[in-house]
């Protein structure tokens, strides 16, 4: 499968028993799934059961010992990848909203595309302040990101990701750095594109934001999945131990 | 005991959140990035009147001794120091700005190469570094002074590789690699997570490094970068010992032409000390000034 007979009835990320190691330490042990274009999916799991290093493997931030990760049938961890190609589709938000701190809030939008794809500046701005409108910061196009909240700082990063008009948006553990207040306007925002169309992959502990806007959850314990299912059979119905004691301490 | 692992201290940390480090004596040794400015910065204002006070005072003392009078002594002093100035510390100043330029380039690339993410490149950039970082500066200027050729030619022409273009050279070395660690702690001081949002966005190295971390690290550099201008400055002396006619050297022949006055020493030396701290102190106030201001910022 490549990128050119990849069509969209296909998965649009698939990942077959991926395995990861850092050193010694082996942290995923043969993991995989697959995701529909337009799909939802949350990863849930205790602290360092691997969430992370799984959905940085997708957009090749972290490589892999074994396995196969493919994007629109393109194989991630191919060396001969167009990273450029690659990234241009997968969009990724991080804990820590790593804005770019020495540009403004337009700015940090604006520069991958001007920068990495060449594309035409007035046109780039032009979705850009769509952009802000649309994550609700009008007026903050040239405050820095010093000046912002981190909820405004978190919703500047989900545009800047948007500007590359990815695919597929990755998010991790976007709110886990924010006051209670503001997670609920990077969750209203993540929600808006769910429900665009947008596919996502989250990390996320917010297992009442999980369950409404998911299509799919996975639940991940040292490095396997350990089970998954639509979120009402997921949360009200889960069989392993393991799932019901997170979500017995966690709900 | 001795291999113990201790997860965030001598081996990788199992969490990403910050953790609190336990006490690194060794840590607290780290050398002050400003710590000649501060030095030349925390002086009193006395130093000034009494630095003075030793110029004009000594030959007083000496007087007793021997039948050169006191204004003999001021009218030698008065006689040379226009001609020191113009021409010794003159020369000084030109010798440290010129080394300045060449360190500055060349410890920038050298810096940068240092952190390069390929060994061939960065290897040979931390041995260079390192090695001349650590050299007495004196050494590297006789090497440089006996290991350049005296001149050379291209074509038909003779160029003659001037002793004070020598010591530029030699004092350029120890300058670039100093600088070298001013690039490289300063690109190392910004977040790894700039360098992976970047590269989530697709950006090259090359990208990163010029549009997201360089400009977020310049102004840490600067302080630094003045310090060492400083020291630079103070080191200059040494250029003397390769013949170049700079202040010392010119203040050794001034004081020869006097028919070598063992009164005239200590006033020729100390107006030479009295105009090196001169030109340093504002740059050193400067500089702790300037570093204030950024760390505030951080
Ligand atoms: N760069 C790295 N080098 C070495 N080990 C790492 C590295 N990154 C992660 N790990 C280890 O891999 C394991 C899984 O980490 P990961 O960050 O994927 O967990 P996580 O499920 O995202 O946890 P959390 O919910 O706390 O974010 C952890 O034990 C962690 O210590
Ligand atoms: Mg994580």
């Amino acid at each position: 499968m490549n990128t050119e007979n990849w069509t969209p009835d296909q998965p649009i990320v698939s990942i077959k028993e991926v395995h990861k190691s850092f050193g010694d330490l082996e942290v995923l042990k043969g993991v995989s799934l697959d995701i529909m274009k337009g799909e939802v999916i949350c990863i849930i799991g205790p602290s360092g059961s691997g969430k992370s290093t799984l959905i940085r493997c997708v957009n090749a931030l972290n490589d892999i010992q074994s396995g196969s990760i493919q994007v629109e049938g393109q194989e991630v961890h191919d060396p001969r990848l167009d990273k450029l190609a690659l990234r241009q589709k997968v969009g990724m938000v991080f804990q820590q909203y790593n804005l770019f701190p020495h540009k403004t809030a337009l700015e940090n939008i604006m520069m991958a595309p001007v920068l990495v794809l060449k594309e035409d500046k007035d046109e780039v701005e032009k979705r850009a302040r769509a952009l802000i409108a649309k994550v609700r910061l009008e007026g903050k196009e040239s405050s820095y990101p010093g000046e912002l909240s981190g909820g405004q700082q978190q919703r500047v990063a989900i545009a800047r990701s948007l500007a590359m008009q990815p695919d597929v948006m990755l998010f991790d553990e976007v709110t886990a750095a924010l006051d209670p207040e503001t997670v609920k306007e990077v969750l209203v925002t993540i929600k808006d594109l769910a429900q665009e169309g947008m596919t996502c992959i989250l990390v996320t502990h917010e297992m009442g934001f999980a369950r409404e806007i998911a299509d799919h959850i996975y639940f991940t314990d040292r490095g396997v999945i350990v089970e998954h299912g639509p979120p009402d059979t997921f949360f009200d119905k889960a069989q392993d131990p393991r799932t019901k004691e997170f979500l017995s301490q966690i709900l | 005991m001795a291999n113990k692992t201790i997860p965030g201290v001598n081996a990788r940390p199992t969490t990403d959140l910050p953790v609190l480090l336990p006490l690194n004596p060794r840590a607290m040794m780290i050398t002050d990035p400003v710590g000649f400015s501060r030095w030349v910065s925390s002086f009193p204002l006395w130093v000034w009147p009494a630095l003075t006070a030793i110029i004009v005072l000594w030959p007083v003392t000496a007087f007793a001794q021997s039948n050169y009078t006191y204004t003999q002594a001021m009218a030698a002093l008065v006689k040379w120091l226009p001609f020191l100035m113009k021409s010794g510390f003159f020369f000084n100043v030109i010798i440290s700005l010129m080394t300045m330029l060449f360190g500055t380039v060349s410890g920038v690339v050298l810096g940068l190469m240092q952190i390069s993410p390929n060994r061939f490149i960065s290897l040979p950039a931390k041995i260079i570094t390192q090695t001349f970082r650590n050299s007495p500066w004196l050494v590297l200027l006789f090497i440089v002074l006996l290991a350049l050729p005296f001149e050379f030619q291209i074509g038909s022409t003779i160029i003659t590789v001037p002793d004070w273009f020598k010591a530029v050279f030699g004092l350029s070395l120890p300058i670039m690699a100093n600088i070298a660690e001013v690039v490289r702690g300063a690109i190392l001081s910004v977040h790894n997570g700039q360098w992976e949002a970047a590269e989530s966005l697709a950006y090259t190295r090359q990208q990163t490094l010029w549009r997201i971390i360089l400009p977020q690290c310049f102004k840490r550099m600067i302080p630094p970068w003045m310090n060492w201008y400083a020291i630079l400055t103070m080191a200059t002396p040494l250029c003397s010992l390769l013949g170049v006619e700079e202040l010392i050297t010119l203040s050794r022949q001034a004081i020869e032409a006097e028919d070598n006055h063992p009164e005239l020493l200590v006033p020729f030396y100390t107006f030479a000390l009295l105009i090196f701290f001169a030109y340093c102190y504002p740059i050193a106030r400067f500089t702790i000034a300037l570093e204030k201001k950024f760390t505030v910022k951080l």
